[in-house]
């Protein structure tokens, strides 16, 4: 994994942490670098402090996900709307804020790489959407369409259960792996993505549909 | 009915709110007032002039009359001493009548005097009638017995009247007895003029009022109009577009009024912005602590974590410190979120993020959240829905509200009904109406005194200052509590009596927008309803 920050205390300690809990961590503490980083270690997960001296954590975000859907769970010291809504939309998949327990930041990570059990081979449509679970991919027609693991996750969940309205709750539960409830603003930003990549009109949702204080639920199969 | 009254109210918010309409009208009322009394006195001089000319005229003229009936009666006398009486009056009245001229100045009325009524023959010239004579005037001239004049209306056999003057004289006809000789000068011609006064006075008044409104109108336009785009320009300043200025014209009062009013809003406008700058600045200072702050923190609250999960392998006193700079650290984490939270409020950059929220699911999870806590401190926890309602499935609980925010309000109302509950049941109520939603957090706890009440959303206030927290609140809980209320346009409240506990009752409008009128929960508890007076409640609103 690969952890960018530039307070060296903090990054040490967790390089400590980090290890006794048997990940492997690299570490880049200037931003300029974070994205040679990326593309040198080929990390499954990174660790990123949005507040970096040089470029800014929010563009790097934007840069990683722009070649690689692989999970990012940011740090932030601010729990402001702005901020995390920013991040998120950046492409973050997840956010963590400081100051934060060891033991939280490990379930965060792992909840984001669980993907250890190969899934049994399972084809689902929704709309005129087809979906591989077992091959990670989404289809509109021959068109393939490119989702981070978390998206894809995401619009599985709803499309296994086409009849069912998930909370925001339930959703953080199933998707991110939450037990307590915890913020909907992931949710919201992420249906936000997911709709503006695969909804003809993102304005007008026909696959994800909002259910007005309820949640949201997969349009027809 | 109405449209007059209608009319009336229209006219009188004009009147009330337009200087300019006020002031026009009131200079044609006055103007018109003036002009009116000073037209009556003008009226009245000339008739006065007109009427005394007259009069002197008559009186004069009737006593040459008189003069010359006697002359001419005395020379018929003179003349034929058989001519009869009717033939002796018909000469005198023709002779007198010559005199009048063509047309006739005036008439002559020749009436028998009160020895001879009844057998004098009576003669009058112009088919002039007896009527045209006041009895008043004839007693006068038979009583004084000599010449006497009074204001008449002159009457004709034909039914025509004019007004005029009536001169008499006693006359006596040799040969047939006393007469009363009678003049009637018509006022046609003075009443003609003054007609012609009348309606001039009255045409040139009427003229000189409008005129005078007009004069008014545009005088007070002058004035009120740079008064109105005064305070036009005042309006939208205050309405937040700071650069709005009055151009300066002249160097009258109106533009120093200008002057000064750029003035103030120049000094405001800087005010302002200062004010603004430093709002920026304080944020802008509250984000670096906030980061600076809680960065080595993170390192810090790791390292300690750290230590704790390794404290078995410590000696004693060292595994305590591990035990301690782990709860402390915990303690210091959640007062620097709530000072950073309060200071943002106190910066002025807290804002909503508006989901729709339902209560009931909000503080279900809530409870369960809290359900540790109130497990420690061996607590129950009751959620009911507002006991009035006859059916709670009816009740809709959705607010559109910022669902952190309402969450943090509420676990802050748990968390203390819960530090002061005295392990009694804690309730929580949730109430709805078409326009609000409400939640009661009530605890049987130790209560809250008057002072108390008053004080108990002041920031690090303790009821107690001798009482050790339980719950390791910050102090800060129901300050933020009450700031995340305010910006919902919610009301905060709460009640309390020693020995009975405290009720804090949260009311939310279903749209923020709306503002409040009443809560569907009341603030007293039903069962202390008796006990309590009106007075032991605090709202915070």
């Amino acid at each position: 994994m690969l952890v960018v920050d530039d307070d060296l205390a903090l990054a040490e300690m967790l390089g400590i942490v980090l290890r006794s809990e048997g990940f492997e961590p690299t570490f880049c503490s200037d931003g300029s670098l974070a994205l040679q980083a990326f593309r040198t270690a080929r990390p499954d997960i990174v660790l990123l402090d949005l507040m970096l001296p040089g470029v800014d954590g929010i563009d790097i975000c934007r840069m990683i996900r722009a070649e690689s859907g692989t999970p990012i769970v940011m740090l932030t010291a601010r729990n402001d709307t702005v901020d995390v809504v920013v991040g998120l939309e950046s492409g973050a998949d997840d956010y963590i804020v400081k100051p934060f327990k060891p033991k939280e930041l490990v379930a965060r990570l792992r909840a984001r790489m669980r993907r250890t059990d190969e899934p049994a081979a399972e084809l689902l449509t929704i709309c005129d959407l087809s979906i591989d679970v077992a091959g990670h991919s989404v289809k509109r027609g021959d068109e393939l369409l490119s989702l981070t693991p978390l998206e894809f996750d995401l619009l599985v969940c709803l499309a296994r259960k086409p009849w069912q309205v998930f909370s925001r709750e339930a959703l953080l539960q199933d998707v991110w792996g939450y037990r307590h409830a915890a913020d909907t603003r992931l949710v919201n930003v992420h249906v936000q993505r997911l709709r503006a990549k695969i909804e003809h009109d993102p304005e007008k949702p026909e696959i994800v549909l909002t259910i007005r204080g309820v949640g949201y639920k997969a349009g027809p199969p | 009915m109405t449209w007059i009254r209608a009319l009336g109210r229209r006219l009188r918010s004009w009147w009330r709110g337009s200087l300019l309409v006020r002031v026009t009208s009131t200079t044609l009322v006055l103007s018109l007032l003036v002009v009116g009394v000073l037209g009556l006195m003008l009226m009245s001089r000339i008739a006065t002039g007109l009427i005394e000319a007259a009069e002197r005229n008559a009186v004069s003229e009737a006593r040459a009359g008189l003069t010359d009936a006697q002359r001419v009666s005395s020379a018929v006398e003179a003349g034929t001493a058989s001519s009869s009486p009717a033939r002796v009056v018909d000469t005198l009245v023709a002779a007198l009548a010559a005199r009048a001229g063509n047309p006739p100045q005036y008439e002559v009325l020749l009436l028998s005097g009160p020895d001879t009524e009844g057998f004098a023959p009576e003669r009058g010239t112009n088919l002039v009638a007896t009527a045209s004579i006041p009895l008043d005037l004839r007693q006068n001239i038979s009583d004084a017995g000599r010449l006497a004049w009074t204001f008449t209306e002159i009457r004709y056999l034909d039914g025509a009247s004019v007004p005029g003057i009536a001169v008499g004289a006693p006359l006596t006809v040799p040969g047939i007895g006393s007469y009363e000789l009678y003049y009637l000068f018509p006022l046609t011609d003075q009443v003609g003029t003054l007609d012609l006064v009348r309606s001039g006075v009255v045409a040139v008044g009427a003229l000189l009022a409008i005129l005078l409104a007009l004069i008014a109108w545009i005088v007070t336009r002058q004035v009120v109009t740079p008064v109105r785009i005064a305070a036009e320009v005042a309006e939208r300043f205050s309405h937040g577009h700071l650069t709005e200025r009055i151009a300066v014209r002249g160097e009258d009062d109106l533009a120093r009024l200008a002057t000064s009013f750029n003035e103030m809003a120049g000094s405001l406008e800087l005010q302002i912005h200062q004010l603004e700058d430093l709002s920026r600045v304080q944020q802008r200072f509250v984000a670096d602590v906030s980061h600076e702050l809680r960065t080595p923190l993170t390192t810090i609250r790791m390292a300690a974590d750290l230590l704790f999960e390794n404290r078995s392998d410590f000696d004693a006193a060292t595994s305590r410190s591990a035990e301690l700079l782990q709860t402390q650290l915990d303690r210091f984490e959640s007062l620097l979120t709530d000072l950073l939270e309060i200071s943002r409020y106190d910066a002025g950059a807290a804002v909503l993020d508006l989901d729709s929220v339902n209560l009931f699911g909000l503080i279900d999870r809530l409870v369960l959240a809290t359900a540790p806590l109130a497990e420690r401190c061996q607590t129950p926890l009751i959620v009911e829905y507002d006991p009035s309602l006859d059916n709670p499935m009816d009740l809709d609980a959705t607010v559109l509200a910022d669902p952190r925010r309402l969450d943090r309000v509420l676990r802050n109302l748990l968390d203390n009904a819960i530090e002061h509950g005295e392990r009694q049941p804690i309730l929580i109520t949730i109430g709805a109406s078409t326009h609000a939603v409400a939640i009661t957090v009530r605890d049987h706890g130790v209560g809250l005194s008057e002072e108390s009440r008053q004080h108990v959303f002041a920031r690090f206030w303790r009821a107690d200052p001798a009482r050790a927290r339980t719950t390791g609140g910050t102090g800060l809980g129901l300050a933020i509590a009450l700031e995340d209320t305010r910006l919902h346009g919610g009301w905060l409240e709460v009640w309390g009596a020693p020995g009975q506990g405290a009720n804090f009752r949260l009311t939310l409008p279903r749209d923020p927008e709306n503002a409040l009128t009443a809560s569907p929960l009341p603030l007293v508890p039903e069962d202390t309803q008796r006990l309590a007076a009106s007075s032991d409640s605090v709202g915070i609103r």
